[in-house]
C-alpha cells in the first residue's frame, strides 16, 4: 500500500481521533473548563445585589489587595534578570562543555527536583537567625549582628534563585551548545576578539532562546507562593498575589472573588508575556542584520 | 589569561551554588539527628528519636501510603491517555496540530497556582475536592502534556518502515503495537513514567489546593507542618523533610540512570537527538 504524505492533506483517520480524544477531553475538561468557569464565576459576586465587575472593582479599590501585584513584581523581576544573567553567563562559558558536566548537572537538578518546600526548610536553617551562614560570618568576625536573610523579601528572592537558576541555567546550555561552533570558529579567523564574538556572532543567536527562557521564569517567579509564605512573611513585605488568591479561597471561602483574583494573576503574566514577545519580534530582525543568511 | 579568568570565575561560581546547595540539604539532614540545637555550630548530642516522633505523630506511614498511591495512580494515567496521543502527534499531519499542541503546552506553562484556583473550584463544586481522587484529577493536569511531550521524540526515532513492514506482512494493528511499538517504546515508557513520578511526588500547588484531611501528599504534609511551625519540635518536621528527600531521592537515582539531566528541563529549540 502506497502512502502519499503531503503536509496539506489531513491524516485524521478514525483510530487516531480514538487514539487522541482521550488526553484532550481531559486537557478540555480540567484545564479549558475551569479557566473559563473561572472567568465566568469571577463575574458572579457572592453578593448579590452586586454588579458583575465588583470582584474586580474591590480588587482595585483595596491598596492591601492590588499593593500585591506590585510586591509580586519587585519579587518577580529581579529574581529572573538575575537568574537569566547568571545563567547566561556560565551557559556561554561552558558551550565548549566542561569538567565533570554530567556531575554537575545531575547536582543542578536537585533542587528542581526536591522542590521549593524542602529547599525553603534548608534555607530557613543554612540562611536563618542562628543559621550556619551567620555562624560563619560572625566567627570569622566580618559581621557584628547576624544578618537578616530570611523571612523576608531577600529569603523569598533568594529561594526562587535556587529553585528557577538550574532551570534556566540546563535550558540555556542545551541551547547554546546547539548553535554551530563554526560560526564562532570562522569569526576567530576573521579576527574578532572574545567580546565581538559575543556581541556580533553568538549574542543575536542566543537573544530567541534568551528571551523564552526570560519569559518562562518571570511567570514562574510571578507565581511565587510556599517560598513567599515560608521563608517570606506572607502577613507583609512578601504578601504576594498567590496568597491574596489563596486567602480569599480557603481562608475567606469566597471563591467567586478568589477567581477574579486568579484572573488578575493571568492577565499580569499575559502581560508580560505579551512585552518579552515584543521584545522579541524586534530583536529577531536584530537577529537576521547580525547574521545575515544562516 | 583572560579566558583563564573567566573560566575560574564559572567554576568559582558553581562551587559556591553546590556548596550552598549541600549546605541547605546537610543543614536539615544534621537537625533531624539533633537531641537540641541551638546557636552551636553543631548539636552537642545526636539521636534518632525526631524520626520515630515523625513517624508517629505525623501518620507517616499513612502519608507515604497515600503519596505513592497517588503517584502510581497519576504515572498510570498519564501514560494511558498520553502514549496513543504522542503517536498521533508523532505520525500523523493535521491542520490542527500546531493549536493542540499549543494546548497540551499551555498546563506546562502557567503556573500552577494560576489554574490551580480555579481548578479547584471546579473539582470541589463536583464534590472530588479534598479526596484522593481530587488530588490525582488536579496533578494530571500537568502530567498529561508532561507525558506527551516527552514520549513524542521517541515515537519520532522510530522509523515508520518498520511499521508499514509490518503491515504487509500482515500485521494486525493491535499486534503491531504489542510486537513493534511497544518493545521499542520501553526507554521512552521508562523515561516519561520516571519525570511524571518524580514530578507528582514533587508537586506542590495543585496537590496543596485539591488535599484535604486524609488526602495530603508527603510534600503538602511537610508544608503544613513547617507553616504551623512552633506546635511541632523543628527537629520532627526535618525528619520529615528527610524521609521526604529521600523518597525523592530514591526515585531520582533511578530516574537519572535513563535519563540525562537537561531532559528534566524544557528543550528551546526542538532539536531532535
Amino acid at each position: 500500500m502506497a502512502r502519499i504524505r503531503s503536509d496539506s492533506r489531513s491524516e485524521l483517520d478514525l483510530v487516531a481521533i480514538l487514539c487522541l480524544a482521550p488526553s484532550l477531553l481531559y486537557v478540555l475538561a480540567m484545564f479549558v473548563y475551569p479557566f473559563l468557569y473561572g472567568i465566568y464565576i469571577s463575574l458572579q459576586p457572592k453578593k448579590r445585589d452586586a454588579g458583575i465587575f465588583s470582584n474586580y472593582v474591590a480588587f482595585f479599590n483595596d491598596a492591601y489587595q492590588y499593593n500585591t501585584i506590585k510586591t509580586t513584581f519587585m519579587l518577580a523581576l529581579p529574581t529572573t534578570v538575575a537568574v537569566v544573567l547568571v545563567a547566561l553567563f556560565l551557559a556561554y562559558g561552558m558551550r565548549r562543555g566542561i569538567w565533570f558536566e554530567r556531575t554537575i548537572t545531575t547536582i543542578l537538578v536537585l533542587p528542581i527536583s526536591l522542590g521549593v518546600v524542602f529547599l525553603s526548610e534548608g534555607i530557613l536553617g543554612f540562611y536563618g537567625h542562628n543559621g550556619w551562614l551567620n555562624q560563619l560570618l560572625l566567627a570569622a568576625g566580618l559581621i557584628q549582628n547576624p544578618l537578616e536573610l530570611t523571612h523576608n523579601s531577600i529569603g523569598v528572592t533568594f529561594s526562587l534563585f535556587m529553585q528557577n537558576f538550574p532551570f534556566c541555567f540546563l535550558m540555556l546550555l542545551g541551547y547554546i551548545s546547539g548553535i554551530d561552533p563554526s560560526l564562532e570558529s570562522s569569526a576567530r579567523m576573521l579576527g574578532a576578539g572574545p567580546w565581538t564574538i559575543f556581541r556580533r556572532v553568538m549574542f543575536p543567536l542566543i537573544a530567541p532562546g534568551l528571551i523564552i527562557a526570560f519569559a518562562l521564569v518571570f511567570v514562574m517567579s510571578f507565581a511565587v507562593f510556599p517560598s513567599a509564605v515560608m521563608v517570606g512573611q506572607p502577613a507583609g513585605s512578601t504578601r504576594t498575589i498567590s496568597i491574596a488568591a489563596y486567602q480569599q479561597a480557603f481562608e475567606q471561602y469566597d471563591m467567586s472573588y478568589a477567581s477574579a483574583i486568579a484572573v488578575i494573576m493571568g492577565l499580569c503574566q499575559l502581560a508580560a508575556l505579551v512585552v518579552i514577545v515584543l521584545v522579541r519580534r524586534r530583536m529577531t530582525i536584530a537577529t537576521t542584520m547580525g547574521v545575515g543568511k544562516r | 589569561m583572560r579566558g583563564r579568568m573567566w573560566k575560574l570565575a564559572i567554576y568559582l561560581f558553581l562551587l559556591g551554588f553546590i556548596l550552598n546547595l549541600l549546605g541547605i540539604v546537610t543543614h536539615v539532614v544534621v537537625s533531624s539527628f539533633a537531641k537540641r540545637w541551638f546557636g552551636k555550630p553543631l548539636p552537642p548530642a545526636f539521636t534518632t528519636d525526631w524520626f520515630t516522633y515523625a513517624w508517629r505523630e505525623f501518620e507517616l506511614s499513612h502519608v507515604l501510603f497515600i503519596t505513592l498511591f497517588i503517584a502510581l495512580a497519576v504515572v498510570f494515567i498519564a501514560l494511558a491517555i498520553g502514549f496513543p496521543a504522542a503517536y498521533v502527534l508523532a505520525r500523523r499531519n493535521f491542520n490542527a496540530k500546531p493549536v493542540l499542541l499549543l494546548l497540551y503546552f499551555l498546563p506546562l506553562l502557567i503556573p500552577q497556582m494560576t489554574y490551580g484556583i480555579p481548578l479547584a473550584t471546579t473539582l470541589y463544586g463536583f464534590g472530588v475536592g479534598g479526596t484522593v481522587i481530587g488530588v490525582i484529577l488536579a496533578v494530571l493536569v500537568p502530567m498529561v502534556p508532561l507525558a506527551v511531550f516527552i514520549l513524542l521524540p521517541f515515537f519520532e526515532q522510530i522509523s515508520l518502515n518498520l511499521e508499514w513492514s509490518a503491515q504487509m506482512l500482515g500485521a494486525s494493528r493491535l499486534q503491531i503495537f504489542r510486537r513493534i511499538l511497544l518493545p521499542l517504546m520501553l526507554p521512552g515508557i521508562l523515561t516519561a513514567g520516571l519525570l511524571v513520578l518524580v514530578n507528582t511526588i514533587s508537586n506542590f500547588e495543585l496537590a496543596f489546593l485539591l488535599a484535604g484531611g486524609g488526602s495530603q501528599t508527603l510534600i503538602v504534609a511537610l508544608y503544613y507542618n513547617v507553616f504551623a511551625g512552633g506546635v511541632r519540635p523543628v527537629y520532627s518536621i526535618d525528619a520529615m523533610a528527610v524521609i521526604y528527600m529521600c523518597t525523592v531521592m530514591a526515585v531520582l537515582l533511578v530516574a537519572l540512570r535513563f535519563v540525562r539531566p537537561t531532559q528534566m528541563v524544557f528543550r528551546l529549540d526542538g532539536r531532535r537527538n
